[in-house]
This record gives structure tokens, C-alpha cells and sequence, in this order.
């Protein structure tokens, strides 16, 4: 019976091509945009969960706080609040997975006949650790380089790139501020941050190094910043109050009132909450979409009213030959489906093309998922059903006897 | 739902064996009452009648005379205000909808005026289609459509279209379809009414054919050429049936 009813529905809706197609047309719009405008948003979400995963999860970032002379502030990181006393003790709070002290130095690279202007950050052995940072090659900081103070480098991606091409660079010389380095290392690609700064674009050296031959500082032991990696997600709440206080005491800021001399920041809730942005972008996205599906489907509707009207007689027919209103019922809401899922199926080749055109015209990442495509091929065809539900009612409550008569 | 239960005496539909006549259909007292905004108006004012297996019928009478809601109601297409009406045995009066798609399907044939053919699909299709709700597979439907057909002379224009034949030709196919889901009774409303004089002829002379196979035939008509066909007749006048005998003088009656 069922193969029967498909064909009756197909030649139904071939009977009327170009009503048919309109009908369609509107389901195509909605799929093709849900589609599009889902991949758009999951494109965008993906990046932004690629760029905090860069970051480290679970890390502090404190800031060495400002000066305030007179009531004239500076900027953070202007005087240098922080020291590597305040590191060390801060590694032994309960938690605590990896901590270094970072210093930073735009230094003029030379190797060979290249140069190259870059941020080199003087830290410790675990700021591999502390960044959720790997090695692409060579090997890695360790505590006697920090301890000796050698004078070894370890390249961003970027650097080597500028520096050496394709060349491997490891073991060779590099002049740091004219002073001799060794490539110990390369890390590996990082990408882009969240600012759209290339993270590639640096070096690293034991702190102990930077101080000696590149800071050429004053405050010695004092550091810009301290980067911190908490073991768990669970501590991050603990961990704060408790780095906070501890460096306070170290401060002898004593008295409530008085403001922290340090920026303390946990990343890793700045960058989740980035990225429940991204994911309410894709929903908020979606549900635009999905107006024009709703309008799509209203369409189905309205012609499907109008097709059942048209067919009175029809129905008439096949209730006097013994239809019941369940085959009626059944006809009406197999076409309906048919034009929705169609339509869906057009919408979702569309969506799909035009996905990949808006990524290699913009150049931003978009991703169709197979979800999202089940997920506009049901709608469809639930679309098809919901919709052409009334329709399909109406013509199975028709009077046999007035159908029969209705010209 | 009783769909299953047969009812009770029923000898094999159409073209039955020879036998003690079985009562196909029987009426008692038969009232319809329609109400409308204006208030009740009664077309039928009880009606008793009665046919058996093989007979072949004429309805006569003017518009209006309750002809046209007597044959609805024997057609299962319509209840009964208040009397009885039993089709092959069983009281059709409190059938749902449903029940009473089940028995048109089953033991009634219809023909109509205006053929009433589906104009997208083909012959065959058409006259397979009240097997297609019996739930027949398709092999078998096509199988029979296509001997019912051939029965009627359609034979080489099974995959025509009705709008690619002639009305003589669709009626035939019409009648096919009637007759496809061999049904107890064909009943037949104003059949050659858009039919020319010699179209009517065959038609007719085809229902006398297939009722001398033992096919129980009711016919509708307001033309009396047309109903000497039949052996009985029957008229209707104000909704009371007020003539009842047989047909003495017509063609095909030596």
C-alpha cells in the first residue's frame, strides 16, 4: 500500500511543478540558512575553545601591580611588585601544580644574515607545563639551566620560521641583544590568541639568563609577572583567595582597605565565559534560523489546504471505494513530508556549499556538523508532519456524499 | 472493531452460484431527516424494501423524490435517521465512519455519472484501487485490475490515462472498478447520464451481461430506455416508494 501512496503523493506533486517548487523553495531558504548560520557559529566556537585550550587551562596570571604616586597611576607591571620569592612561595600552596616567574625583553635576534624583533620571556622549567605548552623539537628547559643562568634559547614557531626557514636550527648560535645563545629547542604551534596576537611569535630563556645578559635591571629578582597552573577545575575558588592572601602577607598590605599591589586573573573563567559566548552566538544563530523554517513550514501548510480543497472530489472517490480517513489522513501528510524533507534535503546541499564558500571567501573557520545535518533533516520532516497535519484532517473529515458532489 | 467479523449470510459476493437466493438487501421502515438552519425536513418516509442476490434493479422518480438519499444510505455512505437497513444480513445503522469505508470496500460497487476516474492515474491504477485499501499486495491488485479490464473490453488501454479515452471507455473502466473488489452489489448512480444514446446502449447492455453472471445490480435513472434494462422497477415519489414490479418489455427480453 505504502509504495502506492508514495507514488500518488510524487505525481501529486508533480502535478503542480511550479507550485510545488515555491512550496518547497521557502523549506529550502530555512534548512540551508539553519545550516549556515549553525556552522557559522560552531566555526566561531571551536576557534575560541582552540584559543583558550592554547592558554592552559586551569592557569592564574598575576600582574605586578602600579605605582601610585600623588594620584597619578601607571600602568600595571610598571614597578615591579613581584620577585621570585614570591613564585617560590606560592609553588608550596596546596594545589599548586606548576608556577613561574616570567620576565619579558623585546630583543633584536640575530642568526646568520637574518634578524628578527621579538618578546624573549625569561621563566622557569615549568612554564612548558604552566602554558599546557609541548616541544616540537630539541629538548626542554630543565633546572640546572635556570640554576646556571646558560645562556640557551628555545624558538616559537614564527621565530625559527623568520630566522632559519626551513633550516633545523637546533644547536645553532643566535645572538640575543649581541649576546651569544644555543637553540636548545623549537616549541610547538600555538596559533593564534584570543586578541589575534601570533603566540608563535617568541622565545624563551631561563630567567636567570634573561636577568644576567638581557634585563640589564636594576630591581634584580623582581619580575613582571607570575604565571600559575592549578592541578583541577575543582581548587580554582580555593586557590585564588588563597594566592591572595598569601602575597598580601608577603606585601604587608595589612589593612583591608588597601588595595593588592598585583592583578590577579583566572584565565581560564575569562576564557570559558568566551566560550559560552560562542555558544550562545551558534543558538542565538540557530533560533534566528529557525523563524524561516517555522514560515517554511506555514507554507507547506497553506498549500497544502489549498491542494485539499482542490481535491475534494478525489477524496470523495476514494472514501466511496472504501478508503478509511486513516489512508486519507496518510495520503495528505505523506505529501506534506515529501515537499518538507525535499526541500530540507535541497536546503541542506545549499547550506553545506555555502558553508564552505563563506570559509574560503572569509577565511573563518566553519564547520558543518553531521549533527546539525541530522538535525535539519528531522526538522524537516517534522516540519513536514506538523504542518501538513491539519491539512491532512481536514481532508480525511470530508462528507463522502458532499465530496462526491463537489465540483 | 468487528472489521473482520463477517456478516451473516453471505455466499461468496458477485457472481454466486445458484442457489437459494440470498436477501443482499432489505430496508424497514427506512427514514431520513436532514436538518438544516431552516429546520427538519424529512426525504424519507419510511421506505421498506427489499433485494436478493442477482436481482437487477431500476430507481425511477422526479428530483427530489428521495431517490438520491435512499441510494447514499444503500451505499453505506450515509445512515439512516430512524428504521432499519441491513446489508447482507448486518445492521449498518451504528456503524462508525470507518466501519462503513470497510463495508463499501468490501461488498459494494460504485458507478457514477461523471465516471469519476482519477485523472493522474492510469486505468489500471484506477481499477485497482479499492483493492489497494482491501490492502491486496500490488502484484495480485494489478493482476486482477487487469482482468477486470480486460472483462470490460479495456484490455489494450490499461495504461492510458481517462482523459486519453473516450466517456464510453471511462465508464467502462468505472464499472471495472466496481466490479474489481467483487463486491455483493453494484450500485449505479444515473450511470449513461453523460453518455450518448449508443454509448448508454453499451454500457447498459454490459450491466445485463454481468447480471446475467449473477452480479445484483441497482441502477439510478430518470431515462425509461434506461431502465428497461432491468428486470424490476422501482419508483420513488414525495419519499415513499410508490411503485414496485418487474420489467415485463425491454431490450434484451424475447
Amino acid at each position: 500500500m505504502f509504495p502506492a501512496m508514495l507514488l500518488e503523493a510524487v505525481r501529486a506533486i508533480g502535478a503542480n511543478r511550479m507550485r510545488s517548487f515555491l512550496t518547497m523553495l521557502g523549506m529550502v531558504i530555512g534548512v540551508a540558512a539553519v545550516i549556515l548560520m549553525l556552522a557559522v557559529g560552531e566555526g566561531t566556537r571551536l576557534t575560541v575553545k582552540k584559543q583558550v585550550d592554547s592558554l592552559g587551562t586551569n592557569v592564574f596570571i598575576i600582574l605586578a601591580g602600579f605605582q601610585n604616586t600623588s594620584g597619578v597611576r601607571s600602568g600595571s607591571g610598571n614597578r615591579h611588585t613581584l620577585n621570585e620569592a614570591d613564585a617560590e612561595a606560592l609553588s608550596q600552596l596546596e594545589g599548586v601544580e606548576a608556577v613561574t616567574p616570567v620576565v619579558n625583553n623585546n630583543s633584536q635576534l640575530v642568526a646568520g644574515g637574518q634578524n628578527w624583533n621579538t618578546m624573549v620571556m625569561g621563566v622557569n622549567a615549568d612554564f612548558m607545563a604552566v602554558r599546557s605548552w609541548d616541544l616540537a623539537e630539541g629538548r626542554p628547559m630543565d633546572a640546572l639551566d635556570v640554576q646556571s643562568g646558560s645562556r640557551t634559547i628555545w624558538l616559537g614557531q614564527s621565530v625559527a620560521k623568520e630566522l632559519f626557514g626551513s633550516v633545523n636550527p637546533i644547536g645553532q648560535t643566535i645572538r640575543v641583544k649581541n649576546v651569544p645563545f644555543v637553540i636548545e629547542g623549537l616549541l610547538a604551534a600555538k596559533g593564534q590568541s584570543l586578541d589575534g596576537r601570533d603566540q608563535d611569535d617568541t622565545a624563551i630563556v631561563p630567567i636567570t639568563s634573561s636577568q644576567r645578559y638581557l634585563a640589564g635591571s636594576q630591581f634584580r629578582g623582581m619580575v613582571r609577572m607570575i604565571m600559575l597552573k592549578a592541578a583541577n577545575a575543582d581548587i580554582m575558588t580555593r586557590l585564588e583567595t588563597e594566592i591572595r592572601e598569601l602575597l598580601r602577607e608577603r606585601h604587608h598590605l595589612v589593612d583591608p582597605m588597601q588595595d593588592d599591589d598585583f592583578f590577579l586573573s583566572n584565565l581560564s573563567a575569562v576564557m570559558a565565559s568566551a566560550e559560552a559566548t560562542a555558544s550562545a552566538m551558534t543558538l542565538l544563530l540557530g533560533a534566528i534560523a529557525s523563524v524561516s523554517l517555522a514560515v517554511g513550514g506555514i507554507g507547506i501548510m497553506n498549500i497544502m489546504l489549498v491542494s485539499v480543497t482542490e481535491r475534494t472530489r478525489e477524496i470523495g472517490i476514494r472514501l466511496a471505494i472504501g478508503a478509511r480517513r486513516r489512508d486519507i489522513m496518510t495520503q495528505f501528510i505523506l505529501e506534506a513530508i515529501l515537499v518538507s524533507l525535499t526541500g530540507g534535503i535541497l536546503g541542506l546541499l545549499i547550506g553545506s556549499v555555502g558553508a564552505y564558500m563563506v570559509q574560503a571567501i572569509w577565511r573563518t573557520s566553519v564547520v558543518v556538523t553531521p549533527s546539525s545535518m541530522i538535525l535539519s533533516f528531522t526538522v524537516s520532516a517534522g516540519i513536514g508532519l506538523f504542518f501538513g497535519f491539519y491539512p491532512a484532517w481536514k481532508a480525511a473529515s470530508q462528507n463522502p456524499i458532499e465530496a462526491l458532489r463537489f465540483q | 472493531m468487528d472489521q473482520t467479523a463477517k456478516p451473516t449470510g453471505t455466499s461468496p459476493p458477485g457472481n454466486g452460484p445458484a442457489g437459494p437466493a440470498q436477501t443482499v438487501i432489505e430496508t424497514k421502515d427506512l427514514k431520513k431527516t436532514y436538518y438544516t438552519g431552516a429546520g427538519a425536513l424529512e426525504v424519507l418516509h419510511g421506505v421498506d424494501f427489499k433485494i436478493k442476490e442477482a436481482e437487477f434493479v431500476a430507481i425511477m422518480g422526479p428530483s427530489g423524490s428521495g431517490k438520491s438519499t435512499f441510494m447514499n444510505i444503500l451505499g453505506c455512505l450515509d445512515v439512516p435517521t430512524s428504521g432499519s437497513y441491513r446489508l447482507l444480513g448486518e445492521s449498518v445503522g451504528d456503524l462508525s465512519p470507518d466501519q462503513l469505508a470497510h463495508r463499501r470496500n468490501r461488498y459494494l460497487g460504485f458507478v457514477f455519472q461523471g465516471f469519476n476516474l482519477l485523472p493522474r492515474a492510469d486505468l489500471l491504477e484506477n481499477v485497482a484501487m479499492p483493492l489497494l485499501y482491501a490492502k491486496v499486495p500490488g502484484a495480485e491488485r494489478n493482476k486482477r485490475a487487469r482482468e477486470m479490464l480486460e472483462r470490460v473490453g479495456l484490455g489494450p488501454w490499461v495504461h492510458h490515462r481517462p482523459s486519453q479515452v473516450s466517456g464510453g471507455q471511462q465508464q467502462r473502466a468505472a464499472v471495472a472498478r466496481a466490479l474489481c473488489g467483487t463486491p455483493s452489489l453494484v450500485l449505479a448512480d444515473e450511470p449513461t447520464g453523460n453518455l450518448d444514446s449508443q454509448t448508454s446502449d453499451e454500457i447498459m447492455k454490459l450491466f445485463r451481461e454481468l447480471n446475467d453472471q449473477g452480479l445484483t445490480l441497482i441502477v439510478v435513472t430518470h431515462e425509461p430506455d434506461v431502465a428497461a434494462y432491468a428486470k424490476r422497477l422501482v419508483r420513488f415519489h414525495d419519499g415513499l416508494l410508490v411503485h414496485d414490479a418487474p420489467v415485463t418489455q425491454g431490450p434484451g427480453r424475447e
